[in-house]
């Protein structure tokens, strides 16, 4: 039962329509690096590009997709209208506004500095407050799931809650935490130094706040396209869900697990000591578990579709799955992109692997490939699934939604597969510029024309995905039914209270928190004479 | 599921996860803070509550020790973005005064026939900075450090406002429409020399980068081959030196007839 269709289609609307034109910035990049670029233009927009284009797609977009869909889950799975309307609207105001106030510096040329802020390089405050407004919008998103879940809960004693939501709630808890690293980061240290309250700025106790959202965000990414895996994708071609519990195991894991980890991205910095890191290190090789939970039981839930539709033999199943479905193309083709990121990222999580790509073009290449595409695919395919409900008109344009879907993981690793490679190759990050008559660069040159190339066919499924969107605003009427999960193999009657709340781990979240990030954070605050001049950019010319 | 107690060790899910997490957390605390630091005899580490503090980080009390002061005077001044950007006009009158010794060689309103720099709407910060490094001898000239030697550190914060409060005075040779050098707008990255713009102005302004638009060509160039070759050493953390050791003979003199016919 989805009753504030307005509000939930307002938050996909935003989100694509800035996608869309973070996309293009997307595009844009890559093809002014490449050699296929006469250089002739001032590098300072290539950063204003970057800046613009990873805040929206980093910050702006996926909370936009969690929001809205959290808001879908809350009212259909829970089945009740869902509580604080209106603080849902006031957290959307205050996401579109926070950009807007973001935004703007970026576009002057006031903030270049890129989304991960970059300290001791300071931007016009404007920026970073456009960033809080956007977390605090998210903020009062979180609040209302719990609320919502606590509601349910008190009329509901003897029921489990349903997977949708429970794991809605955990990624709107993962959330709520890891933005608080940020959020201290910029409160505390960067909008003071913006302001020109103070001149200089502890950079190295700035990454380690960075690093403390750094990594648990991208579950926070990633956890809408799990919620679509366990509770859509098994509805959408007509099987069931093999385990509910799985599902529920994998979501905790990702709160506890997701946490105390990040050290993992100051490898190379001095001011975290070895050991921290090897601890670090150790609870990042934890978080390949709930993945690997999620692709066992998603691949078992195909097959039970694929069985009850006469599916046969060990392998002959797979030919038998509905492949015409767009969710099921979307699902597989994300878990192909997600395998192959994820073999990427066994290279980052080790140190001694991880110092031969570090700040080279692999990293982004990396993320394009799991983010761009093995997360970003499936919201795709969200918002295929949801918009007929949304709208009330069918969508039904299934030839488009397939191209687009083909297009954009065609265009994925066409993009991502020479990014990676250039990486190797020792290309690197956040460069506005390469001398490809360098003979020791022009072997890359092949590989980054090829990226320019894929940027493109992204850019196309991106219009397409649009276009097939826009053209089911206008289609016609046709009700679409409620709006329902997908419904497990053994329906827990009764489970444990564990797989049913949050309260120990968040506990144990918390606890790691502080066990892996105390020492590091105490002792840089308590030690003196480590702050470091401000380096203001965008000053007077 | 109401009646079930979880906060209780007889609670598997309760006893197992935390036993499990506690479990980790105490083996990787172990391994990472004492067991592997232990392994590396290049540590020379005294005991294991050494191990521990090497491992978490601690800052050693030995690295300032270790460090060799270089055989020649380097600059005291410590550059923030915010120094003397304030305008102040009883600071701005005395300057004014004191810069009429200074008109014979910098020009009456601050600019130069004798290839002397200009100084006429130079950052403050920067005119400070060089009087400052004149006088304590991190910068060396034959004919500038005598003027620099006596002034006092107000009369040094004056003279350099009054410079940046006078107006820049494009020279004869000015041509905006010039391109500018690739190594202006790219740097050259495979050398390792930023984008000269990125802090000189026009991408960007990096705090104590002098203007140079309408400096002498002579002067850019000279500056430029005694940072190379270590005549002038007064860049904090070599910023100049290790961009101008890297530039060829030809990009220098690029570089000095851009900038010559800059405003
Ligand atoms: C006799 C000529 C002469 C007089 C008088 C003189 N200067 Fe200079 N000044 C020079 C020369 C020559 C240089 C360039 C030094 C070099 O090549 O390293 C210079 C350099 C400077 C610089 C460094 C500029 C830069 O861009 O790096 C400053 C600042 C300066 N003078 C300030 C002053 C002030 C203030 C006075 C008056 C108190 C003064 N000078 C008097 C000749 C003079
Ligand atoms: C990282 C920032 C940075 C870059 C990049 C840079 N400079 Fe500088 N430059 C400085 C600073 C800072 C100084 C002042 C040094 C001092 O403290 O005396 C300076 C001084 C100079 C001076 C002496 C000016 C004077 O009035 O004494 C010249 C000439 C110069 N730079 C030219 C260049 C050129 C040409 C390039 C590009 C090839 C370049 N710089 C790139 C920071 C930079
Ligand atoms: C047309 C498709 C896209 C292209 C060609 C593209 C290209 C680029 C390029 C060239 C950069 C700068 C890399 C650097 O200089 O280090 C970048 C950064 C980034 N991209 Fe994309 N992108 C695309 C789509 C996406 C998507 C779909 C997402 C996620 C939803 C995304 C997220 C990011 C983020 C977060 C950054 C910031 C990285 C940083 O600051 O280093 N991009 N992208
Ligand atoms: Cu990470």
């Amino acid at each position: 039962m989805l009753i504030n269709k307005r509000l939930i289609l307002s938050h996909f609307w935003l989100a694509f329509i800035v996608f869309g034109a973070a996309l293009v910035l997307g595009a844009w990049q890559m093809f002014v690096r490449s050699p296929l670029n006469a250089w002739h233009f001032n590098p300072e927009f290539y950063y204003r590009s970057v800046t613009a284009h990873g805040t929206v797609m980093g910050y702006v977009f996926p909370t936009l997709v969690a929001m809205g869909f959290g808001y879908a889950i809350s009212e259909a799975a829970l089945e009740q209208p869902l509580i604080g309307r209106r603080w849902a609207w006031a957290g959307l105001i205050l996401v579109a506004v926070g950009s807007v106030v973001a935004m703007i510096p970026v576009s002057l040329g006031l903030a270049s500095v890129l989304y991960t802020f970059y300290p001791p390089m300071i931007g016009n405050p404007f920026y970073y407050i456009g960033v809080v407004l956007v977390v605090v919008g998210s903020w009062i998103w979180v609040a209302l799931m719990s609320i919502n879940l606590a509601a349910w809960k008190r009329d509901n004693q003897d029921k489990p809650v349903p997977l949708a939501m429970f794991a809605n709630v955990a990624g709107s808890y993962l959330w709520g935490w890891t933005a608080v690293g940020a959020a201290l980061e910029l409160i505390f240290q960067i909008i003071p130094t913006a302001l020109g309250l103070t001149a200089t700025i502890d950079a190295g106790l700035a990454r380690v706040f960075f690093s403390w959202t750094l990594h648990a965000i991208v579950y926070f990414w990633l956890i809408p396209t799990y919620i679509a895996y366990y509770v859509i994708f098994p509805r959408a071609i007509g099987g069931r869900l093999y385990s509910d519990a799985m599902g529920r195991i994998a979501f905790i894991l990702f709160v506890v697990v997701a946490m105390p980890i990040g050290v993992h991205h100051l490898f190379a910095d001095p001011q975290v000591g070895a050991g921290l890191k090897f601890m670090h290190s150790v609870f990042t090789g934890l978080v390949a578990l709930p993945t690997l939970l999620t692709v066992f039981t998603i691949v078992a839930s195909a097959e039970i579709a694929s069985r009850l539709r006469g599916g046969k033999g060990v392998f002959g199943w797979i030919g038998a799955l509905p492949w015409k479905n767009p969710i099921m193309l979307a699902t597989a083709l994300s878990f192909v992109m997600l395998g192959f990121g994820g073999a990427g990222g066994l290279i980052n999580m080790s140190y001694q692997l991880d110092s031969t790509i570090h700040n080279t073009q692999w990293v982004t290449g990396h993320f394009h490939l799991i983010f761009g595409g093995a997360i970003v695919i499936m919201y795709f395919a969200i918002a295929y699934d949801l918009w007929p409900h949304l709208t009330g008109r069918a969508l039904d344009s299934l030839g488009m939604m397939r191209a687009q879907l083909w297009l954009w993981f065609i265009g994925m690793i066409v993009t991502t597969f020479p990014w990676h490679y250039v990486g190797i190759l020792g290309m690197p990050r956040r460069m506005a510029f390469y001398d490809y008559a360098n003979p020791a660069i022009s072997p890359q040159a092949f590989s980054v024309t090829m990226s320019a190339a894929g940027g493109l066919i992204l850019l196309t499924s991106g219009i397409l995905f649009l276009i097939v969107l826009i053209r089911g605003q206008f289609a016609a009427r046709g009700e679409a039914g409620a709006y329902r999960f997908a419904i497990p193999l053994h329906m827990p009657v009764r489970i444990p209270v564990a797989l049913n709340s949050f309260g120990l781990w968040l506990a144990l979240m918390i606890g790691l928190t502080v066990i892996n990030y105390g020492y590091p954070i105490a002792q840089l605050m308590v030690l003196k004479g480590t702050s470091v001049p401000a380096v203001y950019v965008g000053a007077a010319r | 599921m109401s009646e079930e107690k979880l906060y209780s060790l007889r609670n598997p899910w309760f006893s197992i996860s935390v036993g499990i997490t506690v479990a980790i957390a105490v083996l990787s605390a172990v391994a990472g803070l004492i067991w592997f630091p232990l392994l590396q005899p290049n540590l020379k580490l005294s005991g294991i509550w050494d191990a521990i503090c090497s491992a978490a980080g601690v800052p050693g009390l030995s690295t300032q020790a270790g460090a060799v002061p270089p055989a020649f005077k380097t600059s005291n001044v410590v550059m923030t973005p915010e120094m003397l950007t304030r305008q102040d006009q009883v600071s701005i009158g005395r300057g004014a005064t004191l810069a009429q010794r200074c008109a014979i060689c910098h020009g009456p309103q601050g600019v130069s026939d004798a290839n002397s720099p200009n100084l006429a709407g130079q950052y403050a910060a920067v005119t400070y900075k060089e009087l400052n490094d004149f006088k304590t001898g991190a910068r060396v000239n034959v004919v500038m450090t005598p003027f620099a030697a006596n002034m006092t550190d107000q009369e040094m914060r004056d003279v350099a406002l009054y410079y940046a409060y006078l107006p820049r005075v494009p020279s004869s040779l000015v041509n905006p429409n010039l391109t500018p050098p690739a190594i202006v707008v790219t740097g050259a990255p495979m050398r390792n020399i930023p984008p000269c713009g990125s802090c000189h102005g026009e991408i960007d302004v990096k705090a104590g980068s002098p203007w140079l638009g309408g400096q002498s060509a002579v002067y850019i160039k000279a500056q430029l081959q005694a940072f190379a070759s270590g005549a002038r050493r007064n860049d904090i953390s070599e910023q100049m030196r290790n961009v101008a050791r890297q530039m060829t003979a030809e990009e220098i003199d690029q570089v000095a007839r851009y900038y010559e016919a800059q405003p």
